[in-house]
């Protein structure tokens, strides 16, 4: 076994349950990748530090049976450029990461495609399709609908299109710089904002990693309710998609009623925690609000109300030829193409890739509640709205069981911050898929470093390969069925 | 279809009537009367996102539900700037969304109103100003109304652009 012998030299990373840390060389960074790779594990999240003095280290995150592998690779100056070994022929995603990671640090990967990704002041150079009866569709920044900004180049033969390439970064702002401009005890909101529609995760993994790096311990009952935002916020983006998947497919009717029962649960979510979208809900130490006994059963019921509905709403989608027509087929991406993408969270779950960290690395309370892991083959829209229906369905069964026996004690403790150059890694399973933090503290309770990483880095490659063959006007039912964010990988 | 005309007919219309909040039965009248009085047709708005987390679209899109039922109250979201009385821009205007949203806000034609939304468009919010965001939308081109939150709620979101509406000019 290769890949243990990195496993049994690594030390332990706090944080999330069961991350470690190697330090390599050039040589052993393309080996640990490539022992990765035959283990069946994946690159999850590869990012660059820089000194100001010019010394950098580049670190790649691995999504391994064990747990998560972080490799680190010196890359000290010289006062010259450094370089290291690019992993985009292992993890086809780590070209997109690599070419960030270089606008963001000025450290090149050997990887030859040199185009800027984040740094938009150059023309970009779109890949060029060649035949009779070829030609372009460009779509974006600005989209027809209340969407993120990103350009969609669509090359197309007809109505079919041939190829799509992704030009995205238009909503780039600078997060990670702006995170070393904050203190690292209240830099969790700043986190809630990487992807807004998954800040409970994202602000989690983050709390997640500065915890592990404190020392201190979650009380009981503030985790139950972290999971207890976590399955709301699954739950209302999983109905606001499958309104706007129906809607999508020319069904209104999905629409009205999804959105309505989203809104049924975003009031009751405000009822119980005082905002409809839970933002800075997740705070260092637990939660910024408890929950009375009332309002936990409040909620219980309305979730109880929801899924019941969802139930009887998928008969209604399954039933109606057009709906089914329309996501049969649709967008398909095959299990083994899925997996060599290394395609993560829902959109991986629908094409065969059985990986939900609630279920392989799990942190508490997920350590108690048995969680189902939801796993389709199709790889077409039809799989990724099964997927949805079928974690709807199991969320609502988590909140229903989170609520009902919510533990007593404090809802928060006190956290202190960590002492400079602690290290921490969070990972938490997002409605989305596993969302990555890496934090590492500066002196006086500043940070040095923190690296969000959103699972659309790995999914937005697999849809440009899931359109293929399709035609242009289901680009946004396929589109919709990965729902992937922009500024979670803009950053 | 059976089923479905049974759901249609069993859940009703929920679009807010009493007992629903005061306020959103309020501001849906005034917006509606004001709308009918200037422009004597539906009140088309065009969203920019120019560096948004994604936050204020979630409500934007809570805004078309059944219960806020923006289209009942004669305003509507058009695909193109070139069809829009009023733009609703998201987000603190980041480096890379500069040009688009100044050519999105030519593209519209005059009279124009421009609602900025969310701590971010109203501030710059967290991010502020930095090499890579320019920081409060009012910071490239001219802001009518800015309403603030994070994410700001569907009736507050009404609220701006009744207040848009009733601006002179």
């Amino acid at each position: 076994m290769p890949l243990k012998r990195w496993w049994d030299r690594a030390h332990k990373i706090v944080g999330a349950s069961s991350v470690r840390g190697v330090g390599v060389d050039a040589a052993q960074w393309l080996q640990v990748a490539s022992d990765v790779a035959d283990s069946g594990g994946l690159l999850h999240a590869l990012w660059v530090s820089r000194e100001p003095a010019g010394d950098a280290a580049v670190y790649g995150a691995y999504l391994t049976d064990a747990g998560v592998l972080v490799a680190e690779l010196a890359l000290p100056s010289g006062g010259g450029s450094v370089y290291y070994p690019g992993l985009e022929d292992l993890f086809p995603a780590a070209s997109r990461l690599q070419r960030a990671a270089f606008d963001l640090s000025g450290v090149r990967s050997s990887d030859p495609d040199l185009r800027p990704w984040l740094n938009h002041a150059a023309p970009y150079e779109f890949v060029r399709v060649d035949g009779e009866g070829v030609h372009e569709i460009g779509v974006g920044p600005v989209h027809a609908g209340t969407i993120e900004p990103g350009h969609f180049r669509f090359s197309v033969v007809g109505e079919k299109v041939l190829r799509l390439e992704e030009h995205l970064g238009y909503v780039h702002k600078g997060l990670e710089q702006r995170f070393t401009q904050l203190p690292i005890l209240q830099a969790h909101r700043l986190a809630a904002r990487v992807s807004g529609d998954s800040a409970v995760a994202f602000s989690w993994a983050y709390c997640q990693a500065l915890e592990g790096m404190s020392g201190g311990v979650l009380p009981p009952r503030a985790a139950w309710l972290r999971a207890v935002c976590l399955e709301l916020e699954r739950l209302a983006n999983h109905l606001g998609d499958l309104g706007a998947l129906g809607n999508d497919a020319g069904f209104a009717f999905g629409l009205a009623q999804f959105s309505r029962l989203k809104e049924d649960l975003l009031r009751a979510v405000s009822a119980a925690f005082g905002r409809r979208y839970l933002f800075d809900i997740v705070v260092p130490g637990g939660v910024a609000v408890d929950v009375s006994t009332e309002a936990a059963r409040a909620l219980a019921e309305v979730v109880r109300t929801v899924c019941a509905e969802i139930i009887e709403l998928r008969g209604i989608y399954d039933e109606h030829e057009g709906v089914r027509d329309r996501f049969t087929g649709a967008g398909c991406l095959a299990p083994e193409l899925a997996a060599r993408l290394g395609v993560l969270g829902l959109a991986g779950r629908a094409s065969g890739q059985a990986r939900d960290a609630r279920v392989d690395l799990p942190c508490a309370p997920y350590t108690e509640l048995a969680v189902a892991k939801i796993v389709h083959q199709g790889g077409d829209v039809a799989a990724r709205v099964a997927v949805r229906f079928e974690e709807a369905q199991e969320s609502g069964r988590l909140l229903r069981r989170l609520l009902a026996a919510l533990p007593g004690g404090e809802h928060a403790a006190t956290v202190d911050a960590p002492p400079a150059d602690a290290f921490g890694v969070g990972l938490i399973e997002g409605w989305r898929g596993p969302v990555l933090v890496a934090l590492q503290a500066g002196p006086e309770g500043s940070i040095r470093r923190c690296h969000p990483h959103d699972p659309s880095w790995q999914n937005w490659p697999a849809l440009e390969y899931a359109i293929v063959g399709n035609i242009v006007p289901d680009f946004p039912l396929i589109n919709k069925s990965f729902n992937l964010t922009y500024s979670g990988v803009d950053l | 279809m059976l089923k479905t005309l049974r759901k249609i007919a069993s859940v009703g219309l929920v679009s807010e009537l009493p007992p629903g909040p005061e306020e959103l039965l309020r501001v849906r009248r005034a917006i509606d009367e004001r709308i009918a009085a200037v422009l004597g047709r539906a009140l088309c708005i065009r969203h920019v996102d120019a560096g948004s987390c994604n936050g204020c679209e979630l409500e934007i899109h809570s805004l078309g539900n059944p219960y806020y039922n923006l289209e009942g109250c004669n305003i509507r979201f058009v695909a193109s700037p070139r069809h829009a009385d009023l733009l609703l821009v998201t987000g603190p205007v980041v480096k890379n969304m500069e040009a688009a949203l100044k050519r999105v806000y030519a593209a519209t034609p005059d009279p124009k109103l421009v609602v900025a939304l969310g701590d971010c468009g109203c501030t710059g919010g967290m991010l502020g100003e930095c090499p890579a965001s320019l920081g409060r939308v009012s910071n490239v081109i001219p802001v009518d109304v800015a309403v603030p939150g994070c994410p700001p709620s569907p009736v507050l979101i009404l609220q701006g652009i009744l207040t848009a509406i009733q601006s002179p000019g």
